[in-house]
């Protein structure tokens, strides 16, 4: 025998990773690694985790502690060697017990039932024996009948004296767990594809701008190297998005610049991605936000190729990137903004206006000048009536103006998006403010993972196997009938390897048929 | 009449079943335990009509169509639907296994948990859905999540019901470990009642509370010894409960479920549960974040605590088939897998942060 032989290194390295003991250990080890990581934030600030801390363990302890755990990796820990070789070793351990154990099973779903000895089917978990008086022959059809109604199909041996029948159904459903366990393998590897080959970055896309490249979690740490990333994306923007025309452009080989772009934390697109619009609904006048949504367009070898409007749950797919509409916020620099306003004259007729900072524009059919003065992202007002700014984002946006007209005195006014009421002007008329654009830049979360197709395959594979392994079963019955006319003995065994109540069930469903049948 | 009137009612009901099943369990009397299943029914009924007409509400208000209205989006919604489904399980098995005597166990958390959901202030606005949940896949995910934890919750009192009627010695470890667990389960309730008699003024929310002035009452007190006292008190809670355990195991003793009955149980919640949760929660999750944050996996908290719980359940099956694990060691497992679940439902929206946190709104 081989077993008697010396084990080879081999074989104990097979027989560890083989083991139902390393799987609980792993399982053990990466279930409480992660508490901690769900207790302690993952990429956040010293400070908030040291807070996180104190408020287990006291302010005193929480330093040492954050330390310690910061040495250790918790503070980023699924992407820490430790997490990752744990993972490793799940995936390892999982595929070597699955091979470990397959070739048994194989076996049994090669191996189609076989009538059996009469001995072996009492020993079945389910048996019933008793003795009917009619022929064999009606007695064999009434069996078969009463298997079909059962549904099971049956086969038939004949040896001296006895007749039996045979079937099982399911013969397959054993492999059910392997298909969930190969699952778990496939998506570990759709998952790998994804860190490697994949990028996952952000791109802050001002309204009116555009991009050829999209950035990744860092960036460049030199002034020099900033100053090279700005030359590279005004190259590969004039380029109209094409790395190959940008590199020609700067004079070197295209991979060289793909590799360099890498380096500096981009993610070259090879197309340009244009905001044109940013917006945010609020519920009526709260700020509970309805929906965010940007309009982006697509170009590509100079022509506009695709036009969407984003929204949360609805991104943007183009040559494998994905862009999803992830935040928002004000442009730092305000100073080049466009008020859309719509003025409505006492008659009823209206026009929509795009006014500059500080642009005048006169209002039709009267001496009155207005001056779009300044804005707030969202204004409000104190107990003393004073406004005032509560928001960096754009949450109740409100123009100011100043109205003048000759001899009078100047005329002061917020016009706020949310509250329409406030644009009605002594003469009459009346100004809305649409939209302040230009001003806001959409944050996009953008995504290319050739990996997420296998991942997803996987999970129908989980699917398929956890409904095999859950609710089907290997069921199996034979049917003996032994004796001659007047005297049949019938011996029935079944048996299954999950949910036996069921078949239990058919057996006694069987049995009255086979009774009736038989009489 | 709106939602909240069913919900009420449906209460009132529960809280009926639960008089009427206790009733049946000391007189044995069939007509008895006949009114009290058609209490829990009616119960049931009324409580689907106030889920549908919340439903209904929620469309008329938010007006985006009816997949994206359901009433599953913050805790007190979830809560409601969680019992719903506790009490539909609950009527399956009885009719399947013809024992009436589990309903005294479930429709007094049904009724309490119902009842305490009213108490506690707890927000019953309808809120409007903010970007990232105007999803399909909202229904579908929640749906199916707070199946699979009703299936679990099953799983979890009819294993400790088989722990607390098979221990016999203080020694066991099996004993040790059901009497703890419960002792340790009172002293956090206790804990957490103290919180609220004491800053309920302070904060606007129980969810506020939980978050800002969980345990300042007691362990996490400002004076030292009011802390020491508090973990006094809680070892002797629990030691009464170890030493006092008896009582509790007559008590269920006399429900007369055979042990068989609630291993299969046990076992059989998880065996439904766990492919539910599989799909529904991890799989139709990792969709809806891939299409909403573009990441089908980020090690949210709430992810990562999905994940543990699949780990212990899946830890609880392999357990069962490959080593054959049955009665005390089984049912543990199942115990501390419904811990797990506790914490991903509630845990981690009160106490932890992530992208998840909307229930906790």
């Amino acid at each position: 025998m081989e077993k008697l032989k010396e084990k080879t290194p081999i074989d104990r390295i097979w027989d560890f990773f083989a083991s139902v003991k390393l799987a609980i250990v792993i399982f053990a080890l990466i279930g409480l690694t992660s508490i901690v990581g769900t207790v302690v934030e993952q990429q956040v600030t010293e400070a908030k985790n040291i807070e996180v801390i104190s408020k287990i363990f006291g302010s005193s302890a929480a330093p040492a502690i954050y330390n310690a755990l910061d040495a250790l990796g918790f503070m980023d820990m699924y992407r820490s060697w430790w997490f990752t070789t744990l993972l490793g070793l799940f995936a390892a351990n999982l595929l070597i017990c699955s091979i470990d154990r397959f070739p048994a099973i194989w076996r049994l779903v090669r191996t189609p039932i076989k009538p059996l000895e009469k001995e072996h089917i009492k020993g079945m978990s389910i048996k019933r024996e008793f003795v009917l008086k009619g022929s064999p022959d009606k007695l064999k059809a009434a069996a078969e009948a009463a298997m079909k109604a059962a549904g099971f199909r049956p086969s038939e041996s004949k040896e001296a004296g006895e007749v039996q029948l045979y079937s099982e159904k399911g013969r397959m459903s054993r492999l059910g767990i392997y298909v969930t366990h190969f699952s778990i393998l496939i998506i570990l590897i759709g998952a790998i594809i994804g860190v490697f080959l994949g990028f996952k970055g952000g791109l802050n896309l001002p309204e009116g701008s555009s991009y050829s490249v999209a950035f990744a979690r860092t960036g460049p740490a030199t002034n020099e190297a900033v100053r090279e990333r700005e030359i590279i994306i005004s190259a590969t923007e004039s380029a109209g998005g094409s790395v190959a025309a940008a590199a020609e452009s700067l004079g070197v080989g295209e991979d060289r610049l793909r590799a360099r772009m890498k380096e500096l934390g981009m993610e070259p697109l090879d197309f340009i991605i244009r905001c044109d619009d940013f917006e945010v609904e609020f519920y009526d006048k709260s700020d509970m936000p309805k929906s965010y949504t940007s309009l982006l367009t697509v170009m590509d070898g100079g022509r506009e190729v695709l036009k969407k409007w984003i929204t949360v749950n609805d991104p943007l797919k183009y040559k494998g990137f994905t862009f999803y509409q992830s935040s928002y916020g004000l442009m730092p620099d305000k100073a080049d903004v466009r008020f859309i306003l719509r003025l409505t004259s006492p008659s009823g007729q209206s026009e929509t206006l795009r006014v500059r900072q500080g642009e005048k524009f006169l209002i039709p059919g009267t001496k009155l000048e207005v001056t779009a003065a300044d804005f707030s992202p969202a204004l409000s007002f104190d107990e003393a009536g004073r406004p005032f700014t509560y928001n960096e984002m754009m949450n109740n946006p409100a123009v100011h103006l100043d109205i003048t007209s000759a001899g009078a005195e100047e005329v002061h006014k917020w016009v706020l998006k949310r509250y329409p009421d406030t644009g009605t002007l002594a003469s009459g008329h009346f100004i809305q403010l649409l939209d302040i654009w230009g001003g806001q830049y959409t944050g996009l979360q953008v995504r290319r993972d050739p990996g997420v197709w296998v991942v997803y395959l996987g999970c129908l594979l989980m699917s398929i196997g956890l409904y095999v392994v859950f609710f089907l079963s290997h069921r199996r019955i034979w049917i003996s009938l032994h004796g001659a006319k007047g005297s049949v003995t019938v011996t029935l065994g079944a048996s299954a390897n999950k949910n036996r109540e069921a078949l239990e069930r058919k057996a006694t469903k069987i049995e009255s048929l086979l009774r009736e049948g038989g009489k | 009449m709106d939602s909240s009137f069913f919900f009420g009612v449906s209460t009132v009901a529960y809280i009926l079943a639960m008089m009427a099943y206790i009733t049946y369990i000391a007189f044995k009397n069939l007509n008895i335990g006949r009114a009290a299943t058609a209490f829990t029914i009616t119960g049931f009924l009324l409580q689907s009509i106030g889920i549908l007409s919340r439903w209904k509400e929620f469309y008329d208000l938010s007006g985006m169509g009816w997949l994206r209205s359901a009433p599953l989006t913050n805790l007190y919604e979830s809560l409601i639907f969680f019992v719903w489904c506790l009490i539909l399980t609950y009527l399956v098995v009885e009719f399947k296994y013809k024992n009436r005597s589990f309903g005294a166990f479930v429709t007094p958390v049904a009724g309490l948990a119902l009842a305490f959901i009213d108490l506690s202030g707890m927000s019953k606005e309808i809120q409007p859905l903010v970007p990232a949940l105007q999803s399909n896949w909202l229904l579908v995910h929640v749906m199916m999540s707070f199946i699979a934890y009703a299936m679990f919750a099953l799983s979890f009192s009819t294993a400790l019901m088989y722990l607390i009627t098979t221990t016999h010695k203080k020694t066991e470890g099996s004993y040790i470990f059901w009497t703890v667990m419960l002792g340790v389960f009172a002293a956090v309730l206790a804990a957490m009642g103290l919180d609220f008699l004491k800053f309920k003024l302070v904060a606007a929310t129980p969810e506020a509370l939980i978050k800002s002035y969980l345990f300042k009452a007691t362990f996490s007190n400002a004076s030292p010894l009011i802390s020491v006292l508090s973990y006094m008190a809680a070892l002797g809670l629990v030691f009464a409960v170890w030493n006092y355990g008896s009582i509790l195991k007559k008590l269920i003793g006399a429900f007369g479920i055979s042990d068989k009955t609630l291993d299969e149980i046990t076992y059989k919640s998880i065996a439904i549960g766990f492919p539910i949760f599989t799909l529904g929660g991890l799989i139709f999750g990792a969709i809806w974040a891939d299409q909403a944050w573009g990441v089908y996996w980020s090690w949210d908290p709430k992810e990562t605590w999905s994940l543990i719980t699949w780990f212990v359940y899946a830890f609880f099956l392999h357990a069962r088939t490959l080593r054959g694990w049955r009665g005390h060691k089984a049912a543990v497992v199942a115990v501390i897998g419904f811990v797990a679940v506790i914490f991903t439902y509630l845990g981690v929206n009160l106490l932890l942060s992530g992208l998840h946190a909307y229930g906790s709104q």
